[in-house]
């Protein structure tokens, strides 16, 4: 078991180096020396820019300091932008976002507070809404009820995302009145209505997948074997069904946390939370370079380590997986 | 065998000739009667989609079509013949409230909504098609050599889609769309960084599949009858498992039109022409207008969701038809 989680986290090394080199291609290498300019802004001095610069680094070669090993010795040759980006990512260094000069991982944590209060109960309600209407269909299959259900949720999902936000806030907030436009002076109430237009929206997609899941399950021999020991319906369902649909469940869950730290990019938006969603389309918006790396490092970090746990939660919940 | 099964074409014991999956699939696939009609409306898009692109309709939907008042309201919502004092009205003015034009009614400018989601079509199904297609173009050769080939090769593509993968995809998406808006004109940007970033779980299904195949029989004959490397897996393994891209296709489709919406909105999206995502996004503003404005954001929506919607059944009807293990069970 420990052997497996050893040899496991050193297979997340690889994949970390990956996120960093990705991440620097895309927000070192290819804007190239653009970037400084255009956070100098367009009245800027070239000593302005050649500031910025050296601020963020880019005064430095991409890959390897050749020039410095010359005067500094052969570690001066790390003394380039690549290996930058990897220390200060490796240590939670983040640079300071040139919006607003404030240092990116404050932003961050004052950010996730607000993200996780949409998101997890957004998360929590679609994904118990989902199981049981998704078992309640797979155990009535072929019938109105599952036809009639199915269509439905690919009748949700083929709606797009901003139609859900857009309508709904026109009608609950606007025209009705029933919840607050936007949370900023209501900090629970605000939540109410972004939350049910992200359930209303994810629940289809979701009640398919887990069909798919338990309709692999309804037919087993054991289902069979508890109906003729005299279990009732809803007790096999729940009980004998769910657990054993439990790794594909599992699976989708862990890999879900992550982005729940993410929060919703639209959903901040359009109801003017606070979080780490906003924030991310305000940098898009801003060109906010340090932010969105940030950003994308750690949520990939986060998503790394989730991996990881399914893997180890899957040896928990099915001892029929030996981990060889 | 039940005797149901006997009045079924597929199930009779000595078949006359021998069928392919495809044929098979097919036969299966149009017994679905709402499968069926879809892929008539799956045809009736593509019909006007090609309309649409060689400029017989909707070229002038930048023209104002009404110049007394901006947003006029579609016609069809107010198919009257008299006006509010009782007055009829003459056949000329009948004529101009049923105008095609103003079925859907106009936008800010006069410009005909009708028109402009025909023509927003152009931009949404260019985009998810060529986003579609490079997908598939990287993730199906570097799924067939993963799997085939195995060892250090394979290692290197699985672990380039773990990598890519372990991004958050929207963040992905933005970073490549933000950045290759410098270097590429217009929608390009769109669907090369949609492309490049979403060929992952293609990617991930065809190298399972090849796994699966590689060490077949049928492979190692045309090992036997010297087939090179690149013949087994263009000629023999790729056609094995093209039925998963043509799946995995209709339904990558529609994500594409749907991310295009949210990029729209992120204003990554197209600039000059419409879109039906720079459609849906100008619907922000116009709700909130009084009396306000929903047309341009119904018809915009209603061409995504029926698109999205016959694509989405059309396609796991294709699923179902084209997998041979669920042949005993529909």
């Amino acid at each position: 078991m420990w052997a497996y989680i050893v040899r496991r986290l050193l297979y997340t090394i690889p994949i970390v180096f990956g996120v960093l080199l990705i991440t620097f291609i895309l927000f070192n290498v290819v804007p190239g020396g653009s970037q400084a300019s255009e956070m100098a802004g367009k009245a800027a001095s070239a000593e302005n820019i050649a500031e910025i610069k050296k601020e963020y680094g880019w005064d430095k070669p991409l890959l390897i300091n050749l020039n410095a090993v010359g005067e500094h010795g052969i570690l001066a040759a790390f003394d380039s932008q690549f290996f930058h980006h990897f220390k200060n990512a490796a240590s939670f260094n983040f640079k300071r976002s040139h919006k607003t000069r404030e240092n990116i991982l404050d932003m961050l944590i004052r950010g996730a507070p607000y993200s996780l209060a949409l998101t997890v109960p957004m998360f929590l309600l679609t994904l118990s809404i989902a199981v049981c209407i998704a078992l309640t269909v797979a155990f009535a299959r072929g019938t109105a009820w599952d036809v009639g259900i199915v269509f439905l949720c690919v009748f949700g999902m083929s709606l797009p995302y901003l139609a859900y936000i857009l309508l709904g806030q026109y009608f609950f907030a606007f025209k009705l009145g029933w919840f607050p436009i936007t949370s900023h002076d209501h900090r629970w109430l605000g939540l109410v209505l972004p939350i049910l237009i992200g359930v209303t929206a994810g629940v289809g997609g979701d009640v398919r997948f887990y069909r798919t899941v338990m309709l692999d399950e309804m037919n087993a021999d054991y289902v069979r074997t508890a109906y003729a020991k005299g279990v009732t319906t809803p007790r096999a369902l729940f009980v004998h069904v769910l657990k054993n649909a439990m790794i594909p469940v599992i699976t989708r869950v862990v890999l879900a946390i992550p982005f729940l730290f993410l929060g919703s990019l639209l959903l901040e938006r359009f109801f003017g939370i606070p979080g780490l969603g906003d924030m991310t389309i305000s940098a898009i918006n801003g060109r906010d370079f340090p932010v969105i790396s940030a950003m994308t490092f750690i949520i990939s970090i986060l998503f790394v380590l989730g991996n990881l746990a399914t893997d180890i939660c899957y040896s928990i919940v099915d001892p029929r997986i030996t981990l060889s | 065998m039940t005797s149901t099964d006997t009045d079924t074409p597929l199930r009779s014991p000595i078949p006359a000739k021998g069928r392919s999956l495809w044929t098979d699939a097919w036969l299966r696939f149009r017994r679905r009667k709402l499968a069926m009609a879809m892929l008539w409306i799956i045809g009736l898009y593509a019909l006007l989609a090609a309309i649409v692109f060689s400029g017989l309709i909707a070229a002038d939907w930048d023209q104002p079509v009404v110049t007394s008042e901006f947003y006029e309201r579609p016609a069809w919502s107010r198919l009257v013949v008299a006006d509010a004092q009782g007055n009829a009205l003459t056949k000329n003015e009948q004529y101009r409230k049923i105008a095609p034009e103003l079925w859907f009614g106009t936008d800010i400018f006069g410009q005909s909504v009708l028109r402009k989601t025909l023509y927003g079509a152009r931009i949404s199904l260019t985009v998810a098609l060529l986003a579609s297609l490079l997908s598939i173009a990287i993730g199906v050769p570097m799924g067939a050599i993963a799997g085939y080939c195995g060892g250090l090769v394979d290692e290197i593509i699985v672990w380039l889609y773990s990598t890519l993968s372990s991004i958050p995809g929207f963040l992905l998406i933005l970073a490549f769309a933000f950045v290759l808006r410098e270097r590429l004109p217009g929608i390009t940007a769109v669907y090369v960084a949609l492309g490049v970033t979403s060929w992952v779980g293609l990617c991930r299904l065809i190298r399972g599949e090849v796994l699966k195949h590689k060490n077949r029989d049928y492979v190692a004959a045309a090992k036997v009858y010297g087939a090179s490397q690149s013949r087994i897996i263009l000629r023999h393994i790729v056609p094995n498992v093209s039925h998963l891209i043509l799946t995995d296709f209709s339904l990558r489709f529609v994500g594409f039109i749907h991310a295009e919406v949210i990029l729209s909105y992120l204003g990554l999206g197209p600039k000059e022409e419409p879109s039906w995502g720079t459609m849906i996004n100008e619907a922000k503003l116009e709700l909130t207008r009084n009396p306000s404005v929903w047309w341009q954001l119904a018809a915009a929506t209603a061409a995504v969701l029926f698109l999205s919607l016959a694509l989405n059944i059309a396609g796991d009807a294709m699923r179902d038809a084209l997998d041979p293990k669920l042949k005993h069970v529909a």
